[in-house]
């Protein structure tokens, strides 16, 4: 645990540093955000949330035990789809609705992920947008979510007017609300993919990560390890599907095109897929983004994806740790040059840092 | 102690171990040849990255190629590789850390076990530095602690000196010399560094084209005749009759 390295004056500092910054920024988040901003803003925002956990799906899987996976949009499907069926079917409490719909993907995933254990690079890529594909095939044919009642229900001729939307829990049940509920669950996500980094599998996919062999002639037992990694992805994933199935309130399949699962890893890899700040950045650049263009500035949203490119190849050629880790450097830098201009423009006396 | 019996490796029509038979009976052991003699592929057998055709290999009574390959660590196997394979995203106590995790050592006296083989090793940054930020030395250091933590049996090192100064070298060759006593392990040490071999190990046995040539006290089997022959590539010894045409230009090019 955090609580083993470094001496415990550092160690505290160190926490109590990280810790104010969580506290602040989801203090932002859970207070000043919605008494700023409204209507599309916040709805948009929700689904910021959202898309992070799917990208700290990736940065679980590549950033720390080294493996390549296209497949998260096609969970994020999975989930949103399974939460929407599941809420036709039951009427559970919304918190025991998302764990089922985690577990369920949780399953889904970790079959998708069996061929990671024989793959890797290139290979898994394809395989895993492959089965992302094929779920988006599913998931058009079968006319997702499907009218039908009940679990299974499947009618020959969807009347979607008919429908409940998804249903929201009890005591989030306006959009503002729902949105800081988003955040808190997002957060618990966060926490539980922070606390496994922390502990004895983060080290262990850490290990795989810089080296299979070594990770082996250390004791690991890499299947398990990378099927946990699978199923921890999957499992934050799925819950974030549950998120966007009651958001959306009656969500379609056109809501989750292949393509998004790599401009999701490109904006985590901008963001920094070594870091689960790295993934908030990347849920910011994948809603935000075209958000703003549409909405906001009235930009063909499709330009995104030339300006990822771009982004992704200034990231890759100068920042690859991306921008959370150059980000304070950059600022620290721009500091130091603004203190250097003035202290030039005061004629040379020292001025107070 | 380790016995090894009749060990054979095959690749597609190549043997690179073929019927050693030996026994390291503990403390620091030295294993040499020139480069291709089937060292690295012996520690590979060890850890269970390579099965083997035939033989054995019983380490303190116990069958180690029965064992699936990441139950070894917990067993007792630590190795390091000739590349360092420190993990550069985790700090230098959870590289240490982890190992132990791994080993079956209990949670309780983990804390103290890392960083007394943090301290054995002589390594000075701070434990909660990330891996990523080291330089050589203390990378190779860090590799040296893992494979000591957690009560080890059986430590290879493989090549841990290789493009270290010599100053360097010497505080190693202490470290190395010291694990059998403070941790009761076994090690068996690669190198092709004469000097380290003969300062750390009591015993030596010498590869050559997967074959053994020698074996026992160090400063007898660095005189012998079959190794001095190996490493300097003379065409009239008698293991060279199964090296065939393209034997001496590699032994030749092998003086280390």
């Amino acid at each position: 645990m955090l609580g083993l390295t470094g001496s415990p004056a550092e160690l505290a500092r160190g926490v109590i540093g990280r810790s104010a910054i969580i506290v602040a920024f989801l203090g932002v988040a859970l207070f000043v955000v919605p008494a700023v901003l409204g209507g599309d803003w916040i709805k948009t925002l929700t689904a910021v949330a959202i898309y992070a956990v799917v990208a700290a799906g990736l940065v679980t899987l590549y950033g720390r035990v080294g493996m390549i996976s296209l497949g998260q949009i096609a969970l994020l499907a999975i989930g949103t789809w399974t939460a929407t069926r599941i809420s036709y079917a039951a009427d559970l409490p919304f918190p025991i609705l998302l764990l089922v719909t985690g577990a369920i993907t949780c399953g889904v995933g970790v079959l998708i992920g069996l061929p990671a254990l024989r793959l890797s690079g290139l290979y898994l890529a394809l395989i895993t947008l492959m089965a992302a594909g094929a779920v988006n095939v599913v998931l058009t044919t079968i006319n997702f979510p499907n009218g039908g009642h009940g679990f299974t229900g499947r009618t020959s001729t969807p009347d979607l007017s008919g429908l409940q939307p998804v249903g929201r829990p009890g005591i989030a049940g306006g959009d503002t609300a729902y949105y800081r509920y988003t955040i808190v669950v997002c957060a618990l996500m966060f926490l539980l993919i922070a606390a496994h980094f922390a502990s004895k599998p983060g080290r262990a996919w850490a290990s795989i990560r810089e080296s299979e062999p070594a990770a082996l002639a250390t004791g690991v037992n890499i299947v398990r390890y990378k099927l946990w990694a699978f199923a921890l992805a999957s499992f934050t994933t799925g819950v974030a599907g549950g998120l966007l199935a009651a958001q959306l309130g009656q969500p379609t399949a056109f809501g989750f095109p292949t393509q998004d699962s790599l401009t999701l890893l490109a904006a985590a890899l901008i963001g920094g897929i070594y870091s689960l700040w790295g993934a908030v950045i990347a849920g910011a650049f994948s809603q935000l983004a075209p958000f703003l263009f549409q909405a906001q500035w009235g930009i063909d949203p499709n330009f995104l994806l030339i300006i990822f490119g771009v982004g992704l190849l200034q990231v890759l050629l100068t920042a690859p740790r991306g921008i959370v880790v150059q980000m304070p450097k950059d600022i620290a830098n721009l500091g130091k040059l603004g203190a250097h201009l003035f202290r030039k423009v005061t004629g040379g006396s020292r001025s107070p840092e | 102690m380790i016995e090894v019996e009749g060990l054979t490796v095959r690749f597609a029509g190549v043997t690179p171990i073929d019927d050693v038979t030996v026994v390291f009976p503990g403390g620091t052991c030295g294993l040499i040849g020139p480069n291709g003699a089937g060292k690295t592929t012996f520690f590979n057998v060890l850890s269970g990255f390579v099965k083997p055709a035939t033989g054995s290999i019983r380490a303190y009574g116990d069958d180690l190629l029965k064992m699936v390959d990441y139950r070894r660590a917990r067993w007792g196997l630590r190795r390091t590789f000739q590349t360092e394979m420190a993990i550069e995203q985790l700090s230098v106590f959870d590289n240490v850390a982890m190992i132990h995790e791994h080993s079956g050592a209990g949670r309780a006296s983990r804390k103290a076990d890392v960083a007394s083989a943090i301290d054995y090793v002589g390594l000075e940054v701070p434990p909660a530095v990330k891996v990523g930020g080291l330089g050589a030395r203390d990378r190779r250091l860090v590799e040296i602690a893992r494979a000591v933590v957690g009560a080890p049996k059986v430590v290879l090192l493989d090549e841990p000196a290789a493009g270290l100064p010599d100053e360097e070298t010497e505080h190693l060759s202490r470290v190395i010399k010291g694990i059998p006593e403070k941790f009761g392990a076994l090690v068996i040490l690669v190198d092709h560094d004469m000097s380290l071999v003969q300062a750390c190990c009591t015993t030596t046995a010498v590869l050559d084209f997967g074959k053994l040539i020698a074996t026992g006290a160090t400063a007898d089997v660095l005189r012998d005749e079959n190794v001095m022959r190996a490493y300097l590539g003379t065409e009239d010894v008698e293991v060279a009759e199964d090296v065939e045409v393209t034997g001496d230009g590699e032994t030749s090019e092998a003086v280390p």
